[in-house]
């Protein structure tokens, strides 16, 4: 039939790029090369030098000193003494993702499609927090979360709180991170569902499924690109953070961020453990959004 | 959640209306769509008849009256209960999944035991076997209507509603889509119901079109019908060209209506004529109009004018006359023979046509929104 080969080979057959492509390109590098020089001298270098720092060894007898070497007993050290540290980021981290996407998708699906006129408004107020600083946001949670508060001390009144405390405890860690990373979460499930055409969800009602399938089926599905963004947004950096753990958690049982930051600037002769640490904690990130992206990913929705 | 409503026959509006706060975007509008039949709602943007569909599909609910298929009343349920489905103006299609999955969507909605097989089958009747694994993205535009076809057809909805089904293909595309859509309809004998603002589309579809306009129909009929004898201002304008001028009825001759128009007196039958005493607007089609230099002898109306324009088009040539009451007439000639046309801008000529062509329209009224 005619209908069928003509929309068959309706594609135009592929180009050689014209001459002045080739000169074209040459702009196109050094447009890179602003980028390139900071990349490589702000990230590369420092990677280059934390891993070089990661293997060295300590001066007998002076502390505070080291000498290069390849001294693999450090990411020994810093996999066997800090385990539980490594397990605590990743469960805290993992938890508040959770939270976080239990209190975002419903957010953004109401801002892209019932918000309205009060839109605008609502994308506001999940940008504002960034306008004060991050430290005091958190100090802010220690006001909130403490024992005279009005939060804990109505949950007390119902028997909710069997400590009579949620700060410094590994509640308000997560309770934390869920806060301060939300608006990761909240903007790309937004930015995702804004972009889908309302008529292809109409579409799922049309062809027979009710509101919850539509959604399951149809809806969900076209913002995952948005949910694997905003659970990596939150996911990553959220497993490496200290600052919800030192203001607002207990003094034991700390997180992977907090050993860093304390053998980087607490513990003389640290500097080797900690880099050895934060090499780990980076792989051990990659390899799970690596996992993560592998199962969920879809690359072929953009 | 409860299953598809079971409702077979004819589908009827009773007046329905469906306003959108202070507007109304379809008015008190009744309409019946016998079985099988392929149906064309015809109208410029605006007109409501996007509005009419969604009403149909169950994607809006009326203000007011009911939408019935057969003896089943659907008013109030909603579109997942309704044995209608959609093609939708931009396909709609799901991007997240592939052609057989898109396909096969409904009849899983549905638990059908062999939605596979039914999507194979679907995909067959629109000739899109060979794509079945892509996705949507991979598809051209006329792939795509295609597959949004083939997703409405594989439910055997009772209805089928195509939302300016071709409006994104280009033009031999689209005449192409026109053929297969028509050859479709005849091969699974669904009710189809066509929505579009493309006149020829409508027309070389459909078996009844509604024209509407500002939430009216205002003429529904054959296509035929409705070209040759539009019964209002909007439908003579909206349908293809006429030549037409506003005029005033001085008597009767027999069976005819004489009027002055613009100074020059016609007749119109009065059988083609919707008013009988006052004003009216005259209207005559081009290729109605013959052209020629000789004074002509026939009993038809004949005016004097002079040519401005002759474009030959290949099969016709068509010529636009300058008139003594100071507008211009469309003419088309057809090319039955071969001799060379001897008709050049500034000669005089004579415009004649048969009375029993011409129709007359009420003179006020809705014109091209």
């Amino acid at each position: 039939m005619t209908a069928v080969t003509a929309a068959v080979t309706e594609e135009a057959p592929p180009q050689a790029p014209p001459p002045e492509a080739t000169k074209r390109s040459w702009t196109a590098y050094l447009l890179l090369l602003p980028g390139v020089l900071w990349l490589g001298v702000f990230f590369i270098l420092p990677l280059v030098q934390l891993a070089a720092v990661s293997l060295q060894s300590r001066f007998p007898g002076f502390p505070g000193y080291y000498y290069p070497d390849l001294n693999f007993a450090n990411y020994v050290a810093a996999l066997t003494d800090y385990a539980p540290h490594f397990a605590r980021s990743f469960l805290y981290a993992g938890l508040a993702t959770l939270l976080a996407f239990a209190l975002a998708y419903p957010l953004a699906y109401a801002l892209a499609f019932k918000a309205g006129r009060w839109r605008n408004l609502m994308l506001i107020c999940v940008i504002a927090p960034f306008f004060t600083s991050f430290i005091l946001r958190t100090f802010a949670w220690s006001q909130i979360l403490a024992d005279e508060g009005w939060v804990v001390r109505t949950l007390d009144f119902f028997q909710l709180v069997p400590g009579g405390s949620i700060i410094n405890t590994p509640i308000a860690v997560v309770a934390g991170l869920t806060y301060n990373f939300l608006p990761f979460m909240v903007l790309p499930i937004y930015a995702s569902l804004e972009r889908a055409d309302p008529r292809v969800i109409e579409a799922g009602g049309d062809l027979y499924a009710n509101g919850f399938t539509t959604f399951r089926t149809v809806t969900l599905p076209m913002s995952m690109p948005g949910v694997l963004a905003g659970t990596l947004l939150t996911f990553i950096p959220a497993a490496g953070d200290f600052v919800n753990m030192e203001l607002l958690g207990p003094q034991r049982g700390k997180m992977v961020g907090n050993v860093i930051n304390d053998q980087f600037l607490a513990v003389p002769g640290g500097y080797p453990i900690a880099a050895a640490l934060s090499f780990t904690l980076m792989a051990a990130i990659l390899v799970l959004v690596f996992l993560y992206v592998r199962r969920f990913g879809t690359e072929q929705l953009v | 959640m409860g299953g598809v409503r079971q409702a077979q026959g004819d589908l009827r509006l009773e007046e329905v209306t469906k306003t959108f706060g202070d507007f109304v975007a379809v008015d008190d509008l009744s309409l019946e769509v016998p079985r099988g039949s392929f149906f064309a709602l015809l109208g410029p943007s605006g007109c409501g008849k996007t509005t009419t569909l969604r009403m149909i599909a169950g994607l809006e609910q009326p203000s007011a009256g009911r939408v019935l298929i057969g003896d089943t009343d659907l008013t109030g349920s909603r579109a997942y209960e309704r044995p209608v489905n959609t093609v939708f103006q931009s396909y709609a299609l799901f991007p997240h999944l592939t052609v057989r999955d898109n396909v096969s969507f409904g009849p899983k909605r549905r638990k059908a035991k062999d939605a596979a097989k039914l999507a194979e089958d679907a995909l067959e009747l629109v000739q899109m076997t060979g794509f079945a694994t892509r996705k949507p993205t991979q598809l051209s535009g006329g792939q795509q209507q295609r597959v949004a076809l083939a997703r409405a057809l594989v439910n055997h909805p009772e209805v089928l509603l195509l939302d300016e089904p071709l409006g994104a293909l280009d033009l031999k595309l689209r005449r192409e889509m026109q053929v297969e859509l028509k050859r479709i309809q005849t091969e699974v004998g669904l009710t189809f119901i066509h929505v579009t603002h493309d006149q020829e589309e409508a027309m070389t579809m459909a078996d009844t079109v509604a024209v509407m306009n500002k939430g009216r129909i205002e003429q529904l009929g054959a296509p035929a019908d409705l070209y040759d004898l539009p019964r209002t201002r909007f439908v003579a304008h909206f349908l293809g060209q006429a030549n037409t001028g506003v005029g005033t009825i001085e008597g009767t001759d027999g069976d005819l209506l004489v009027a002055d128009v613009l100074g020059t007196k016609v007749g119109i039958s009065k059988s083609r004529s919707q008013v009988h005493e006052g004003d009216l607007l005259f209207g005559v089609r081009p290729e109605k109009v013959k052209v020629s230099r000789a004074k002509p002898d026939g009993v038809g109306n004949d005016v004097r004018g002079v040519v401005r324009d002759v474009s030959f088009l290949g099969v016709a040539t068509s010529y636009l006359v300058d008139m003594p009451s100071g507008t211009t007439w469309s003419c088309y000639e057809q090319n039955l023979d071969v001799d060379p046309i001897d008709l050049r801008p500034g000669d005089e000529v004579w415009l004649t046509w048969n009375p029993g062509h011409a129709f007359g329209v009420a003179a006020d009224g809705s014109d091209e929104s």
